[in-house]
């Protein structure tokens, strides 16, 4: 059960990332990740969502009308996002506000609904819920390095920290500002995937 | 009055491309756009659905939601704010138009259904749609406005989309390296749409 | 996996109503119990801007929520007519937002095409007075107008000759990082001090310069140019022209005025 638990936890990191290999869910994903601070704010908010999410979907599993299941899938994580929504408000209010709408995306958030439908519908509680955290990590995983890299490059800080020495404050790094807009998001991710896939040839596709 | 509205639509097309800018509707950007019919074809679905949901969203938002929109209701309710429920709310105005307009297509124009039919499901769940309600909302636009904004960002969002797969049709034909074969190569694309695109920034008419 | 019950019609709008339930539950719960802490937040924000503008807090200090309302206990906020500038003593300042009410026809009028693109401006808005003993010295008004990406939104302080800039500072963009968005850089912040918003004959000529402006002294109408970013920069012009003018607190800065030579 250890192992079966680990795996089931792990394989999303690595193998089976939702984002890198399913291209699921990176519409809320990329427009946060202008910086680190949202980046980890985000991945938290999402991290919750769908491991509760997948949480109660699975206890529900044996009682959902199956003509009617998606949209009891859709209040569920619709509810769950409001109260994540209003919890950021309270106590991380500034981040909140540069989230803006991207919070009230995490609902049409394909890996969450997919989780829900693929995985909770037929799982028990407790599987579920590792499950939920774990593609939530993986989600995580590619947000913070996509975070990093576009703060780092882009605003020459880490965590709102300055590290590498800005030219306008007699340093030697001039930010790049493409990596704050919206190309550089893309670019990251692109060349994440080509990384991770020249590691991982196995996940090439053929095309 | 009309510049204004042009302006709106302008920007929503091209300036503030929903999939350049603001990444949404990635997720089936990205899955339909190898073939160019069916890039269009989802991409009119989402143009239609936007059209409809973002003007509905904004009365409901108008009437019911926002702070003291109830106070047609009953002069008591004035101090109301049912702002909390926007995302539940709108999302579930989303999927009943899906469903009713697939019906309603399937019903009265079988042809237009058997193009557009197939896409209309996928859209319920596309960021972009709820996006562009929640965008709407914050940039607090009127209703005709709002119908504007719908459309243009529909269009922009096809726009987009039927681009990218025209160039990834061309793509198949050339050496890629393996590892960026798909999804790799298509995110660098996107990005330097995304750049093409930024040459309209501050457009303003 | 449904075997042990019967999916009737009765049975699905029994579940559907009880998924319902228990979400509505969640969610006006989680609203209502929050509620205050939000808007304490907000507040707060708002304090923490407008002690910005004024000069009476700097962002590079850490302030604690004690330090900050001892210090915003100097600031009197005041609701405005804006159309005939006088004050609404009775009303509540925290009950106003101004740009709520922008947003809302009923509470708000149309204004005429302007640079700043503000198409509706609020019928009454919130400005903040600094008044050691009993005598006026920063008024702090707040500001927004488009930029290039985006609408800027911020606080103009002016001191008491309602002319000379005591600061400017913008809370919200989303102008380009590095370009645009150096409006937040405290070193041109600092630019801003000293400079005079008013020409001789009473209309704002306070204007961003393309390039480098010369020192308060000299230059006192024109603050240097963001690099790189004409259009953040002619937005900044544009926004502090249409606030200062008849549109937005023109009237209020009137009477002031009187009152100050009454």
């Amino acid at each position: 059960m250890a192992t079966e638990t680990r795996r089931i936890l792990m394989d999303p990191l690595i193998h089976n990332n939702p984002i890198a290999l399913q291209v699921l869910g990176i519409c809320s994903a990329l427009a946060v990740t202008t910086g680190m601070q949202t980046s980890v704010v985000m991945s938290a908010a999402v991290v919750a969502v769908i491991a509760l999410s997948n949480l109660s979907v699975s206890l529900l599993r044996n009682m959902i009308p199956t003509n009617i299941r998606i949209i009891v899938q859709l209040t569920i994580i619709a509810s769950l996002v409001i109260v994540t929504d209003q919890i950021l408000k309270a106590y991380v209010y500034e981040i909140s506000k540069q989230l803006s709408v991207f919070v009230g995306l995490i609902i049409t958030n394909c890996i969450i609904m997919g989780r829900a439908e693929a995985f909770a519908m037929q799982n028990p509680p407790l599987k579920s819920l590792i499950d939920g955290i774990g593609n939530g990590m993986g989600y995580a995983a590619i947000l913070l390095v996509v975070g990093a890299a576009r703060e780092v490059f882009g605003a020459g800080t880490f965590w709102g920290i300055p590290v590498l020495p800005l030219a306008s404050e007699g340093g030697w790094f001039t930010p790049n500002g493409l990596m704050s807009l919206s190309p550089g998001a893309f670019f990251v991710i692109g060349f994440l995937i080509w990384i991770l896939r020249t590691f991982r040839p196995e996940q090439n596709e053929a095309e | 009055m009309l510049e204004d509205y042009l302006n709106i639509a302008v920007k929503a097309i091209f300036v503030e491309n929903m999939a350049l800018t603001f990444f949404l509707g990635m997720c089936s950007f990205l899955a339909v756009s190898k073939r160019v019919s069916t890039a269009i074809g989802l991409g009119l679905a989402v143009v239609f659905v936007l059209t409809v949901t973002v003007p509905l969203n904004h009365a409901i938002n108008d009437y019911l939601l926002r702070p003291g929109a109830l106070g047609w209701a009953h002069a008591s309710l004035t101090g109301q704010d049912l702002s909390f429920l926007r995302f539940l709310t709108f999302i579930g105005t989303i999927a009943a138009t899906v469903q009713i307009v697939e019906m309603a297509l399937d019903r009265f124009f079988p042809t237009l259904h058997a193009a557009l039919g197939v896409f209309l499901p996928l859209i319920a769940v596309n960021c972009a749609i709820l996006g562009a309600s929640l965008l709407m909302v914050e940039r607090g636009l009127t209703l005709p406005e709002a119908a504007v904004f719908g459309f243009g960002s529909g269009v922009g969002w096809l726009l987009a989309i039927a681009a990218l797969a025209g160039i990834r049709e061309r793509l198949r034909y050339h050496h890629i390296p393996a590892g960026l074969r798909g999804l790799g190569i298509t995110f660098l694309l996107t990005g330097l749409m995304a750049i093409g695109f930024l040459a309209f920034g501050g457009i303003q008419l | 996996m449904s075997a042990f019950f019967v999916t009737t019609a009765r049975y699905i709008l029994a579940f559907a109503g009880a998924v319902c339930l228990v979400c509505a539950v969640m969610v006006s719960g989680s609203a209502v119990a929050l509620r205050d802490l939000q808007a304490a937040n907000a507040e707060q924000e708002r304090q923490r801007n407008v002690l910005f503008a004024a000069g009476l807090a700097d962002p590079e200090e850490e302030l604690t929520d004690a330090d900050m309302a001892e210090r915003f206990a100097a600031v009197r906020a005041v609701v405005v007519d804006l159309e005939t500038g006088a004050e609404l003593p009775e009303v509540d300042p925290a009950s106003v937002d101004p740009l709520v009410e922008a947003g809302i026809t009923d509470s708000s009028r149309a204004v005429p095409e302007n640079l700043a693109r503000v198409r509706r401006v609020e019928r009454r808005s919130v400005v903040y007075l600094v008044e050691p003993g009993g005598e006026l010295d920063v008024v702090v008004l707040p500001v927004r107008g488009q930029g290039l990406w985006s609408v800027l939104y911020g606080y103009l302080a002016l001191e008491a000759d309602l002319d000379t800039v005591r600061g400017l500072t913008f809370y919200e963009h989303k102008e380009t990082p590095g370009l645009g968005g150096e409006v937040d850089n405290p070193n041109w912040k600092a630019l801003w001090p000293g400079r005079r918003v008013f020409g001789t004959a009473g209309e704002p000529i306070i204007e961003v310069a393309r390039a480098a402006a010369g020192p308060v002294a000299e230059d006192p109408h024109r603050v240097d140019g963001l690099a790189g970013a004409t259009m953040t920069s002619r937005g900044v012009t544009n926004l502090l022209r249409f606030w200062l003018a008849e549109n937005g607190f023109g009237p209020f800065l009137e009477r002031l005025r009187g009152e100050a030579a009454g």
